[in-house]
């Protein structure tokens, strides 16, 4: 089971999981992990914009590909786009499996994977007007331990 | 009919809007008629190019037809 879903109003990452949850009754366990906007540097809001004939596309073939690897029961991603305020949640990737250790990989591969080649253009602003954030090193680093 | 430039990220505050019109033609030849500045930025060596939602490996020998859609793809953004 893939449910990938691309949220333009706020989501409560609580309900979706316990929706999730239930649609994955086999499941021995679930992990799931929250990324929400970090309230630091004078953030007053962030902004994402996609690309719809091509965001929402390569989601959901990053979710084909977790299901390929990792023997799950199911995989959840929702992610938001438009614009958020600092402690709002962008994005929910929960993965359920038999086992723990599959549904905790499954998880950590889509979110690294998420993180640097989603079509996501985000800026943020701050007293100084709007940003937009440039990719990071990091997001590189973290896709090639993945082979 | 027209065909339709989309520019995401920071290229639709370049552009001054997310989307223009312009005449179909050869690439070379839409883009002669865009702002130099802008036009310069779009065919940058990190900007992808789509074609109707289809990532393009090489932006030479493009004509729009009308009706199409060409999306420049700056750097997506990190998390």
């Amino acid at each position: 089971m893939l449910d990938v879903r691309l949220v333009d109003a706020p989501f409560d990452p609580a309900d979706e999981l316990t929706r999730f949850t239930a649609r994955v009754p086999d499941a021995g366990g679930v992990v799931s992990f929250v990324g929400k906007v970090r309230a630091d540097r004078g953030v007053e809001a962030l902004d994402i914009r996609h690309y719809p004939p091509m965001t929402l596309p390569g989601f959901c073939a990053l979710g084909e590909t977790a299901l390929r690897r990792w023997r799950l029961d199911g995989l959840l991603i929702v992610h938001r786009i438009g614009e958020m305020a600092p402690g709002a949640p962008i994005v929910l990737v929960a993965g359920g499996a038999r086992h723990r250790r599959e549904a905790f990989a499954a998880t950590d591969f889509v979110m690294d994977h998420l993180k640097g080649e989603s079509w996501l253009w985000k800026r943020e602003r701050t007293a100084a007007g709007w940003r937009w954030i440039e990719p990071r090193a990091q997001d590189h680093a973290d896709r090639a331990r993945w082979g | 009919m027209t065909a339709r430039l989309v520019f995401l990220g920071r290229l639709e505050d370049l552009a001054g809007a997310p989307e223009r019109s312009v005449a179909p033609g050869p690439l070379e030849q839409v883009l002669a008629g865009l702002p130099r500045d802008l036009a310069v930025s779009l065919l940058e060596p990190n900007v992808r190019i789509a074609l109707n939602g289809r990532l393009l490996t090489d932006s030479g020998g493009i004509t729009l037809g009308a009706g199409d859609e060409l999306a420049f793809l700056p750097p997506v953004s990190g998390g």
